[in-house]
């Protein structure tokens, strides 16, 4: 039976979601009338943790089922895959000491992990996080949801951000635009405050830090300096308890902990539940009991200080260079925003307090106001917020490889995007036709200090002698953060050629087969469902069928009748178990008809049987 | 760079002064992201998008350039015939000969780990920055100078290449400035180091 559609035509435009895609948590929000708000799951939970879990069949779940699976089924979960996004094997040496990421062999310069039988890259596995988020979407909405905007860390570079694109499109969103979180989050923050003036975003997450300095003048959020670090965040809290938490176990003289990968999972909960609980107690217990372990230790808050003293003292230091980039000092900071969970712990207030020198704003969910902020930016782009616009930055210079090793910068960081740079290239050889450029990201002056972030090969060049050829090629950087080049020949005024040699990351090519691979993916999936269906089907009609033949009106029928009964019956059997669903579904069919004389003969005895007042089975 | 095309002065609908306010700058700049920023076409077509974003690279690209005084003033240079060029930090001017000659002496010292050039090195800090202070007024004096002047008229090109040889000479002092900061401070990445503006 058809549903009704209503077609409320161009002025019904479906919502953009607001994505915070967290290192440990992820949230999904939308604009209101009212303003923004978190849209909950069926069971009212607002937060989805970023944890992944490879299913036997090869499917991905992601959220509070991963999360369970992380214990039971350590080997085929993964948690905290936003530390490799964007990055190559080579990068990730510490990471790999302290999480239990599965590299797979074949990974190059995308780092591909294993799960089961199967491998996935960073961006894939995102994906699951962001579909999962788009499904909660779509059942509070009630409708499609196919837009959005991504929150990144500030300080993600350009590999990092198109990864999280790529992770978008994979769950079948299309990325509208990627937002800093500590700008999401002042947009929140100065969203009904009508807030002026000079404010600093402390951003403290699970995995990332940064620091961003905006200026907020009549709805107009205009970012100064970024800086930051992405590999810094509670994780490294986590990671060092645990290292402790392990230690400790190993010199009891106990079976050591570390080669039991639930073991660790389940210690590794127990140390983050008392880091929590030390956010607010002056002491608590690291207790677990598992498989004849039994450990138990006490840490008071100034232990606890003093450990993690050197984390919160990384913070810092990123914030006095972006005070010194917005060529500002602390008394000219009017207020500082908190966010990310990390920023619960009172050491990280106290610091922050004693470095601006202005108390710091804590009346916030942490936890939620970069989403938050990313559904109000989403209002921004669909046009149901008008008067706020949003100015933000590069956090990384942009340069290009010239003689000797060296870089010379194009576009500086903190430069307001989108942001842009021309420079001519010319030729070295007589009817040279290729120039290959290499694009990096840094602030150090030598190109093995900097990032490389691509090459660009501006191929068929017109062959003509040394230095004669005249190419201007355009950097720009879009408004997502995320480099575009284009290359004109400056004689003749036609377009040139450029193909781009991502250094780490997906290729479009990469990209446009994995999003076919989950189209085929979804197509056997359906598949899959409707064979299912139509064995129940099958299973209720053989059913029936069987009973049916044990009743009188079975011998009834003629001889010839019978035979096509039990003949449609064994065709139905016989493709059970095979994958083609219409088939099946044909062969129910023809049994459904050849068993309709025998389905009247049953009803008229059982009125008869009705009548006669016995009872029919 | 090749900026004629798209020129930063006729986009913010500023005269070609050297001298700007500040302010009125920081408004237009304003007014126009809000007119061009992406932000607000991301529901309009490709066309239109992309015109969006690329108008308002350049109202970034132009208010980065125009606000700062330096860069401005190379922006207009380079815009009335009169360019940089690449020999702009080789040449050292002949005034400063000597004293260059003895700093480089005492930041190899210095970079060698030898602290007795430190209070040299600071001394000569000191003295580069207020060097730059004095070029600085210098500029001040030139670009006012150059904006009461007719447009192409002798005394405009005289004082545009009067204030190229200022700003040949103030890159020059600015360079010294951060080695001699470098020396001092090695623990500060160039990540830190601040770009000092008039």
């Amino acid at each position: 039976m058809g549903t009704f559609q209503i077609d409320f035509g161009e002025d019904r435009q479906s919502k953009i979601v607001g994505i915070d895609l967290g290192t440990t948590n992820s949230l999904i929000a939308v604009m209101d009338l009212t303003g923004p708000r978190i849209l909950e799951d069926a069971q009212g939970r607002k937060i989805v943790p970023s944890i992944v879990s490879s299913l036997p069949d090869g499917r991905l779940v992601a959220g509070e089922t991963a999360r369970e699976l992380l214990l039971t089924n350590p080997e085929r979960t993964v948690y905290s895959v936003k530390r490799l996004m964007g990055r190559g094997v080579n990068d990730v040496g510490d990471e790999l000491k302290l999480f239990p990421f599965r590299i797979a062999s074949d990974s190059e310069s995308v780092i591909k992990l294993q799960l089961g039988s199967r491998t996935y890259t960073p961006p894939e596995i995102s994906a699951a996080v962001l579909r999962q988020l788009k499904d909660n979407a779509e059942a509070a909405l009630g409708e499609p949801v196919s837009q959005a905007v991504i929150t990144v860390p500030a300080y993600f570079n350009d590999a990092q951000r198109q990864a999280t694109k790529d992770a978008g499109r994979l769950a079948g969103l299309e990325v509208l635009r990627l937002v800093n979180e500590p700008t999401a989050a002042s947009l929140a923050y100065g969203l009904d405050k009508r807030k002026e003036g000079v404010i600093a975003v402390y951003d403290f997450g699970g995995g990332t830090f940064d620091i961003s300095i905006l200026r907020l003048h009549d709805g107009i959020f205009e970012v100064l300096a970024t800086n930051g670090d992405t590999h810094l965040g509670g994780d490294d809290i986590d990671n060092l308890l645990l290292r402790i938490a392990i230690e400790d176990i190993g010199s009891d003289g106990g079976p050591s902990i570390a080669d039991d990968p639930e073991g660790v999972q389940r210690l590794r909960r127990a140390v983050i539940a008392a880091k929590e609980e030390l956010s607010f107690a002056p002491e608590t217990k690291i207790s677990l009991d598992y498989k004849g372990t039994e450990y138990q230790r006490i840490i008071d808050r100034p232990l606890f200080e003093r450990l993690i003293a050197p984390i919160v003292e990384r913070t810092l230091e990123p914030c006095r260079a972006c005070l010194a980039d917005a060529k500002l000092t602390p008394e000219d900071i009017n207020e500082v925003v908190m966010v990310g969970g990390s920023t619960r712990i009172p050491l990280v207030r106290t610091a922050v307090e004693r470095l601006f020198k202005a108390k710091p704003h804590t009346e916030l969910n942490p936890d939620e106001v970069v989403a938050l902020g990313a559904a109000v930016q989403a209002g921004i782009l669909s046009g149901e917020v008008q008067d706020q616009l949003l100015l933000d930055v590069t956090p990384l210079s942009l340069g290009i490889e010239t003689m000797g090793g060296v870089v010379s910068k194009l576009i500086h960081r903190n430069s307001t995007i989108p942001a842009s740079a021309t420079e001519s290239f010319t030729t070295a050889v007589d009817g040279q036709r290729n120039v290959l450029i290499h694009v990096l990201q840094g602030e150090r002056e030598l190109v093995k200090d900097c990032r490389s972030l691509a090459r660009f090969d501006l191929k068929d060049i017109d062959p003509v002698p040394a230095g004669f050829a005249r190419i201007e090629v355009r950097f720009l950087i879009d408004a997502n953060g995320i480099l575009n080049v284009t290359a004109r020949d400056a004689r003749t005024g036609k377009e040139q050629s450029v193909e781009v040699k991502p250094s780490y990351g997906l290729s479009e090519e990469q990209v446009e087969a994995m999003i076919q691979e989950s189209f085929d993916r979804a197509e056997e999936d359906l598949r899959e469902r409707q064979m299912r269906e139509a064995r129940v089907e099958a299973d209720t009609i053989l059913l029936a069928t069987e009973k049916a033949q044990k009743n009188e009106a079975w011998q009834s029928l003629t001889p010839a009748e019978r035979e096509a009964i039990e003949k449609a019956k064994q065709d139905v059997q016989a493709v059970y178990n095979g994958s083609d669903y219409r088939l099946l579904n044909e062969k129910i069919e023809a049994l459904n008809h050849a068993t309709q004389s025998l389905a009247e003969n049953m009803m008229n005895s059982a009125v008869r049987g009705a009548l006669k007042g016995t009872k029919i089975d | 760079m090749s900026s004629s095309s798209r020129n930063f002065y006729e986009f913010f609908g500023f005269d070609r002064k050297l001298d700007l306010d500040e302010s009125a700058l920081q408004k237009r700049f304003y007014e126009l992201s809000r007119e061009w920023h992406p932000d607000r076409f991301s529901r309009k077509g490709p066309d239109e998008s992309a015109r969006a974003m690329e108008n308002t690279a350049i109202i970034n690209d132009g208010y980065r350039t125009l606000r700062d005084p330096v860069k401005r003033a190379e922006y207009l240079l380079t815009e009335e015939g009169f360019p940089i060029g690449e020999q702009r930090s080789k040449d050292v001017p002949p005034e400063l000969l000597e004293e260059v000659f003895e700093l480089n002496m005492a930041l190899e010292e210095m970079r060698s780990g030898d602290e007795s050039a430190r209070p040299q090195l600071e001394e000569a800090r000191e003295k580069f920055v207020s060097m730059r202070g004095e070029i600085d007024g210098q500029l001040k004096a030139l670009f006012a100078r150059y904006d009461a002047s007719e447009s192409e008229s002798e005394t405009a090109k005289q004082a545009l290449h009067e204030v190229r040889g200022a700003l040949n000479k103030r890159r020059y002092v600015e360079n010294l400035i951060r080695d001699v900061e470098r020396a001092l401070n090695p623990a500060i990445s160039p990540a830190q180091t601040v770009e000092d503006r008039l």
